[in-house]
């Protein structure tokens, strides 16, 4: 009887003690969302001017860059799979892997290879563990990724694709890796705190937005419908428009636009690797409040489990005191 | 005196925003010097440079740019960066030893010795 009290309060301790790192982590994550959605507001200004930048290059410069020209036969395709570096977090990682495994499916499908690029320890890990082999991978920046890790991961990505299939890159050497003809992008979208979801995107060759062609629309569909009036609006609105054709370039379009092409990768992979760590910090916060809550049931029940045995004990303990007086008094009387 | 606004961004921030007098800065090409109703530009800065505002207060804000592009309208001008940082952001300790790391290994040297070069340009001491 002793024994089992002894247990349940170990037991007890114990799962207290779980309960306050599972606690500790929850607030840490609802603090890491707070502070990459955060960042991802900063990063807004950067993507928007990229963006106008590009579509008032684009009208200027020849879209025959690598990066934007489909490729007739596409052999092998590049997938980087963002995943976390630390478990802990629910579901997160077995939905960007299940991805992952899809879109490659798909892909050789289509007849292209795919090819692995990683980054988080835990799909490292996932891949090794099937011993499936992964091209490059880097670690260590899941849950706070900085501008210089995603640039990396670009540079090398675009010079894989930039040479591909058919070349090597760091030129014929025996150390080069052979090249990719499209790049596609597995990361978690941050829709928000309750709903993140797996998205598979292409990355390259890249479909360029034309924000300038939307005002055009506009300013079309007003002539038809506005009649007279609306030719002079469209007028107008031309007028106003008018500097964006007398634009100077330095150097000249082409190298301008051959320049900017490769940072907006790194801009976008920037991007996704701040949503996917706010998804993730969301997906652990909300694991950890599920075994914080489980944690409380748990010290709950065992706590009652213990009090009772502590009474059965104490009654047990009072009927031998009680038999044994019982005892004693007809021992004497007898006597 | 005509304004301008002005807007430095780096991939992880907005660095600085306001209205200014004049922008300095240097091009793959050559330096550029832009007032208030500058014909519409678009250049691509050095690789390591340093920009100058004068701001309309008149002040003026030393910025070093890394991998940076140049937006210009008459009223508005833009500069988009990989890595921004303010002069009085710049630990001038940490930029020098990486000039010296630079200077000491023989490869890749040059690109981190511009940048480094920048930095402590930027920061004036140098």
């Amino acid at each position: 009887m002793a024994a089992q009290i002894r247990v349940l309060r170990r037991r007890i301790r114990s799962t207290q003690s779980i309960k306050k790192i599972t606690r500790a982590m929850e607030l840490i994550a609802t603090s890491r969302i707070a502070k990459a959605r955060a960042r991802v507001q900063q990063s807004r200004p950067y993507a928007e001017l990229m963006t106008s930048v590009l579509s008032e290059l684009a009208s200027n410069a020849a879209l025959d860059h690598p990066l934007l020209v489909e490729r007739p036969e596409a052999k092998r395709a590049a997938i980087l799979v963002v995943t976390s570096d630390r478990g802990q977090c629910g579901g997160y990682n077995a939905n960007v892997l299940k991805e992952a495994e899809q879109l490659r499916s798909l892909l050789r499908e289509q007849g292209k290879e795919p090819v692995l690029y990683v980054i988080g320890r835990k799909g490292v890990s996932y891949f090794r563990f099937r011993k499936q082999a992964v091209q490059e991978s880097w670690t260590g920046f899941s849950e706070q990724p900085e501008y210089v890790h995603a640039a990396e991961v670009a540079r090398t990505l675009v010079e894989a694709f930039m040479v591909g299939s058919d070349g090597r890159t760091g030129g014929d050497g025996e150390d080069g890796v052979q090249g990719v003809d499209e790049l596609h992008l597995v990361y978690t979208q941050f829709r928000n705190m309750v709903s993140q979801t797996p998205q598979a995107r292409r990355m390259a060759p890249m479909e360029v937005e034309y924000v300038g062609s939307e005002s055009a629309l506009d300013a079309d569909s007003e002539t038809t419908t506005g009649g007279a009036s609306g030719v002079t609006a469209a007028e107008v609105r031309e007028q106003s428009s008018g500097p964006k054709a007398l634009y100077e370039f330095e150097p000249d379009a082409d190298a301008l636009f051959d320049a900017l092409i490769p940072k907006y990768v790194g801009a976008r992979l920037f991007a996704a690797l701040l949503d996917s760590a706010a998804s993730e910090s969301a997906n652990r916060q909300r694991a950890m409040k599920a075994a914080t809550d489980n944690a409380n049931e748990l010290i709950r029940t065992l706590t009652l489990e213990a009090n009772q045995a502590r009474q059965a004990q104490i009654t047990q303990e009072i009927s031998e005191i009680v038999g044994g007086a019982d005892a004693l008094v007809t021992a004497g009387s007898e006597s | 005196m005509a304004e301008m606004t002005v807007d430095l961004v780096s991939v992880e921030r907005k660095i600085w925003t306001g209205s200014s007098t004049f922008v300095l800065a240097r091009t793959t090409v050559g330096e550029i010097g832009v007032l208030p109703g500058h014909e519409p530009t678009l250049a691509q800065l050095e690789e390591a440079g340093v920009v100058r505002i004068d701001a309309a207060d008149g002040t003026s804000t030393t910025v070093a740019v890394h991998g940076g592009f140049l937006s210009v309208t008459p009223d508005h001008v833009s500069i988009l960066a990989e890595f921004a940082e303010l002069s009085e952001e710049i630990d001038v300790d940490r930029a020098r030893s990486a000039l010296d790391r630079a200077d000491a290994s023989e490869d890749s040297g040059a690109a981190a010795r511009a940048r480094a070069e920048a930095r402590l340009r930027a920061a004036g001491a140098q």
